[in-house]
Order: structure tokens, then sequence, then C-alpha cells
């Protein structure tokens, strides 16, 4: 009983110990410095961390991973290209950035909101197909809109047609004036300070919106529907409040990554965070219905660490930095398929263990559920046949 | 009960929804407009039905798995994958012609099967899941085999990277193999700028007629009994775990072989990450055709992607001439992903 109890225990982090095994693996045949890793990882946190909090609620409301917070990325670049536009500098650049970003990202999130209630059951993939769709009126907009209908003013962003705006969009205006407002250096690393203090906020934020009235609805909500909706929990409302939150932060979480590059591929910047995020937070250890605030930052930090190290393990093993490249790529694509089917075995598991508790007949799958069949149980013998 | 010719008209519209009535008349008015802009029609018609012809196969290869109720198979890429084994195979061979083509059919079978069985084990364990996994399920395969396309040891000089002499080519030329083999076959020269790529045509025509001979049979009814009422079929005998397999390696096999048609096409392999998106806009023609999640038809494929090739030839050079800009790509994404999430987002009918 009890080695199959620790045995459920690691199928239940199967993903984190796969993927720690290999990035611990790497770390030496990368040949890469300790202090140079670190001071990467600590980079790479402040930046990409907030992104990755933008799955949380979604994942609380029951409604998956939230692929469609690429909405909310879009959002942000939006507000930046303004910012740049109207020479904003530093911080105050990029809150303005978040004033035009913000309210967009929730008319997005509205959206995204609505016509996920309309899939249900199918978030996850309707909400990547809608950021393909949303990706196409962002182009329209970005592209064709802005400098024709909507007023855009430096000649600098515009390409050379007259309108739209350039492939790449320097932001040297707001270039990381978050991750330099409070620099700290601590035994040869720098620490973006400001950066963290942001996230830290958050975390705050998250912790404490758990406990209110909205919080509490939306978990009842990702437990069960049926239950909530019989309580007089407003469910669809409640699902399309977390996707409006989840949007504005990855619109908030987007400006944080950008002012950190330093410059924007306008028409590509967005088109990844969707699929780093899910990695990262499934890689820490969420699942497709609980995520808590340490995967987060497990996840976030693994992630990274693999994709410090491994294309130079790639390279150095087999003598092309390619290799290593599409490794990561293979990989961290695999632990998200992974991840989902580890989450459907279990759906499935426990769906059939209900219907064969209906049948009157148990199927004793591990030591925790293991109750007496009932002596009725004189028909049925465990069909595993099942939908 | 007689029902009105109005009513009828109205419940036609129901069932094909509104946005595919609006996109299929969008085409037609493309279509009557192109002459007036200056754009050849007979030039266009013969993009449409070639491209048609490129890609057909491929948008057929989704019929079995939605019947199956498997939902859209986002996985298209296994398939995809086990066809460029077969060409990238059969090329190093040395095989040109109608025998390279054929031998690259042959090979890529042993692949297809063995993936599309191991795909279809996998999407029976995560029923009611099938498309996100599938989705990412293709992603891994497809940047996993990119490692494989540098290590193999593929020889043929026409392939690998001229100064490392290994790792496959991003694109592979099939000039002097079996580019445009069935293309060429028979092709009627209608006009000057219209020829008709009859084999391609009549080689789509060979496979849908496989195809719906396939979904007829014994099998086949089986098959779309368990897509549609999994229950009645379960309590009818049919092992909805088997059926399901069965549709996700025809599936399979039919993705293959559309890669190899569409490369004969297009006159090149393309290796590496190309094949990650290629099944969306297949998904997208057959639901632009009047398939829903769990029903499709060949005919929705025929009409799905005649309208989608139309959309993608006709916007460029018609809007272009109107507007003098280059909306086509913003059209396309918009055109094929809501069609998508129109599919995704429909309450189906239980009753009709």
């Amino acid at each position: 009983m009890k080695g199959h109890a620790i045995l459920h225990r690691v199928a239940n982090q199967a993903v984190v110990v796969i993927f720690l095994t290999i990035t611990l693996l790497a770390i030496p045949v990368s040949g890469l410095p300790l202090p140079s890793i670190i001071q990467e990882i600590v980079t790479r946190m402040g930046r990409n961390a907030f992104l990755v909090f933008s799955l949380i609620l979604p994942i609380m409301a029951g409604m998956g991973i939230n692929f469609g917070m690429v909405l909310g990325a879009m959002a942000g670049q939006i507000g930046l290209i303004f910012a740049v536009d109207w020479n904003i500098v530093g911080v105050p650049g990029l809150i303005f950035a978040s004033l035009i970003g913000v309210p967009l990202a929730a008319i997005l999130g509205a959206l995204a909101g609505a016509v996920l209630n309309r899939a249900r059951g199918r978030e996850m993939v309707t909400g990547y197909i809608l950021g393909f769709f949303m990706d196409g009126f962002y182009q329209l907009v970005v592209l064709y809109l802005m400098g024709s209908v909507i007023p855009v003013h430096s000649p600098a962003i515009t390409l050379s047609r007259g309108y739209g705006i350039r492939n790449t969009l320097n932001l040297d205006s707001v270039r990381q004036s978050l991750d330099k407002l409070l620099n700290v250096q601590i035994g040869g690393i720098r620490f973006p300070l400001a950066n963290y203090l942001v996230i830290f906020l958050l975390c705050l934020f998250i912790l404490w919106f758990k406990r209110t009235k909205l919080g509490q609805d939306m978990r009842a909500v990702g437990q069960d529907e049926r239950v909530a909706h019989a309580a007089g929990i407003p469910v669809e409302r409640t699902r399309i409040v977390a996707i409006i939150m989840s949007t504005i932060l990855a619109c908030l979480g987007q400006i944080i990554f950008l002012q950190n590059m330093g410059n924007m591929a306008t028409y590509n910047a967005h088109k990844q965070t969707g699929f780093f995020a899910a990695a990262a937070i499934l890689v820490g250890g969420a699942s497709v219905t609980r995520a808590t605030i340490s995967n987060v930052f497990i996840g976030t930090l693994l992630l990274h660490l693999m994709y410090i190290v491994v294309p130079r393990a790639g390279t150095n093993l087999f003598g092309s930095a390619m290799i290593g490249e599409f490794f990561r790529d293979a990989f961290s694509y695999a632990i998200i398929a992974l991840a989902l089917v580890i989450h459907a075995w279990r759906k499935r598991a426990k769906a059939e263990q209900e219907r064969s508790l209906l049948r009157g007949n148990v199927i004793v799958r591990d030591g925790t559920n293991g109750t007496n069949p009932s002596p009725t149980a004189l028909y049925g013998q465990n069909q595993g046949e099942s939908l | 009960m007689n029902k009105t010719a109005l009513q009828k008209i109205q419940d036609f519209i129901q069932d094909f929804g509104w946005p595919r009535l609006i996109i299929a008349l969008f085409v037609v008015v493309l279509f009557l407009i192109a002459p007036f802009v200056g754009v050849r029609l007979d030039a266009s018609l013969q993009d449409v039905i070639a491209r048609f012809g490129q890609n057909g196969v491929m948008v057929l290869a989704l019929v079995p798995m939605m019947q199956a109720g498997a939902g859209l198979n986002f996985g298209l890429p296994v398939g995809i994958i086990a066809g460029l084994l077969g060409s990238t195979l059969s090329m190093e061979f040395g095989f040109t012609g109608w025998l390279g083509f054929g031998m690259a059919i042959v090979l890529s079978l042993p692949f297809s099967l063995l993936f599309g069985w191991l795909y279809g084990v996998l999407l029976n364990k995560v029923k009611g899941e099938e498309m996100t996994i599938a989705m990412y399920v293709g992603f891994s395969l497809v940047t996993f085999m990119a490692i494989l396309w540098i290590i193999l040891p593929y020889h043929n000089p026409a392939m690998v990277w001229g100064y490392a002499g290994k790792g496959l080519r991003t694109t592979i030329t099939l000039d002097g193999y079996w580019a445009r083999i069935l293309n060429n076959f028979l092709a009627l020269r209608i006009t000057p700028s219209f020829t008709l790529p009859t084999g391609t045509i009549l080689f789509f025509i060979l496979l849908a007629f496989g195809m719906w001979l396939f979904m007829r049979s014994k099998t086949g009814t089986a098959l779309t009994a368990v897509g549609s009422n999994p229950d009645f079929a379960r309590a009818g005998g049919v092992s909805i775990d088997r059926m399901r397999l069965i549709s996700v390696i025809v599936s399979t096999i039919y993705g293959a072989i559309g890669i190899l048609v569409y490369q004969q096409s297009y006159g090149f392999i393309q290796v590496y990450n190309a094949p990650l998106f290629m099944a969306f806009p297949a998904v997208a023609a057959i639901l632009l055709g009047g398939a829903s999640l769990h029903k499709a038809s060949i005919m929705n494929v025929v009409v799905g992607t005649f309208l989608f090739q139309g959309i993608l030839t006709m916007t460029p050079s018609v809007i272009n001439s109107l507007m003098q800009t280059d909306m086509s790509e913003v059209l396309r994404i918009l055109i094929s992903n809501g069609m998508i999430i129109y599919a995704l987002t429909r309450k189906t009918r239980v009753t009709k």
C-alpha cells in the first residue's frame, strides 16, 4: 500500500521529475560557469514570471491553460507602440503603455471569455485558435490602420510606405526602465529589484484574491460547475471574469517582458508567449486543474534553466547548435503534451470509478480508494470500456 | 407536412451556417469581379484547381477521425512526417519518376501504420481532450524529427547541405525526381494560361473514391456509428477503441499520401519546421465545406477545399488591384481561424 502511494506521488510529479533530470544532466555538459547561469536565470525570472502568473486564474476556474492569453500580449504591444510614438520615456512610458493596454486587454478578455463559454470542454484548443484569429486583427490594426486611420506621428516607427508599424520596434525610450529602477548587486549578480517587487505585489494580490468572494466563486466553478450554479454563483460571468483578469495580467506581463528585451518584433513577439507560459507552469508541476504560485516560480526557473543549458549542451555533444535548439523545442512541446495526457488520464480514471460505483462495482485503482465491493455487485464485472 | 420554399431555404441556411454562406458568396463575388479589375479568369481558375489537387488529399485525411468522433485531427503532422520519411527515403535510394513517387508512397506506409497506431492508442486514452493533445503531439513530433533530419545518415547530394555533406536541406527540390509528375500526367491545355493538372485531380478522385468505399464498408459504417452515438454503438457490439484506432491510422496514411501529392505539385520537399502548422489550413478547409466536429463527408472536403483555395488565390490578386494594398494575408488568417472557432463554438444540434 505504501509503495503504491509513493508511486502515485511520483506519477503526480512525473513531468517535473523528467524535466529536472534532463536539465541537470545538461548543466555539466553545457560547460557554462555557474555564476553566468545564475545571472541569466535571475534576469529571465524577472522578465517572464509575470506572464506565467496570468495562467493561474483560468486554471482555478476550471478552464484549463488559457492559450488565449496572447490576446493580452497583443494589447500590451499596442500600448507600447503608442508609448514609443508619443515618446514617453522611462517608467512613465511603461505606465502609459499599461493605461492603453489594460482597457484593451479587458475588452479582448471579455470577448475571449464569451467565446470560451460557448466552447465548454474544449476551452484550450478554442483559446489557442482564438489567439491565431486575433493575430489577424492585430495585423489589421497595426499593419494597416495605424498611420492611416489611427494617428501615428513618429516616422521612425512607421513603414516607409507611410502607414503601418515597422517589423522591429526599437524600445530604447523605455528600455529596461523597470529593471534599472532598483538595481542591486549581490555577489557579482545584478538583481532587478523593482521587477521582483512588482512580481511580489502580484503574488500578494493573487493570495488576497483567492480569499475574496470572487476568488472563492472561481474555485467553486472550477471544481464543479453544476454545484456552483446550484449554489447561486453566476458561472458564465465568473468564467468571463477569470479570462478578463488573465488577459490583463498577460498584457502587463508582456510590457514587462518587452521592456527587458529592449526591442519588439512587432508581428511575432506575441506568438510564442502562450506556449512559453504554458510550458513553464506545467513544468513547475501545475496540472490543467490546479496551479499555485510555487508552480509558477519553479516552472519559470526550470524552463529557463533548460533554455540556457540545453542548446549549449547540444552544441558540445553533437557539434551543432541547431540540434540543441530543436531539442528544447521538442522537449517543451512534449512536456505540454505529457501534462495534458496525464490530466486526461486522471479525468478518465475518475469518471470510470464513478461509473463503476453506479454499477455497484468498485474498481480498485490504487490504495487510497479501495472500498469493499458492495454485495450488489453481481454484474458489470469491471467493464473497462467507456467513453 | 409540406414545407414552403422559404422555410426550406431557412433550414438550409441554418444547416449550412451563415459564415460559410458569406464566405461562399465572397468567393463567387471575387470570381465575378476578377475580369473587371484586370485579373485573368482562366489563370485564376488554373491556380485554384492546381491548389485544390495539391491540398485536397490532406483535407480528405481529416474525414475518418471526425466521423469516428475523435474530433479535428490537429495531429495531421504525424501523417505528414510519415510522408516526409517516405519521400526522403525514396530519393535517398535514387528512385526517380513514377517509380520514385510510387516508392515514396510504399516507403511511407510502414511509418504511417506505426505512427498512426501509436498516435491512435494515445488518443484512445485521452478521450475528450483529443484536440489539444493532438496538436501538441504533432508539434513535438515535428520538432523531434527536425533533430533526426540533421543526424540521420542521408547521403544523396541533392538532399544534404553541400558544404557539410550531411543533414537535410530545409527545402529539397524534386526536379529530376518526381516534381509535378501527377500534375503533368495527361495535362490538358485548355487556354494558354489554363492547363488542367489532370493527373493530380484523377489521383484525388481515386483517393476520394477509396475513402468513400471505406466509409461505406462494414468498418466504415461501424466507425460512423461510434462517432454519432457511442453508447448505441457499444450496445451493438462495436468496439469503440478499435474503431477509433482504425480511423486514426487511416487518417495518418492519408495524411502521408497527402503531403506526397502536395510535394510533387509544389516541386519541393520541405522538412524541419515546415509541417508545424500544416494541419490548420486543412482543418479550416473541411469546416468551410460544411463539416461539423463530428460529421464530415467527401462532399465537405471537395466544396471546402475549393472555397478555401479560392479565397487564398483570389484575394491577393483581386483585392490588391481593388485597394492597392495586400490585405490577403490578414483575410486568410481571419477566415481560416474564424471558421475553426465557429465550428468549435457551435452548439451541436442533437436531433434534426
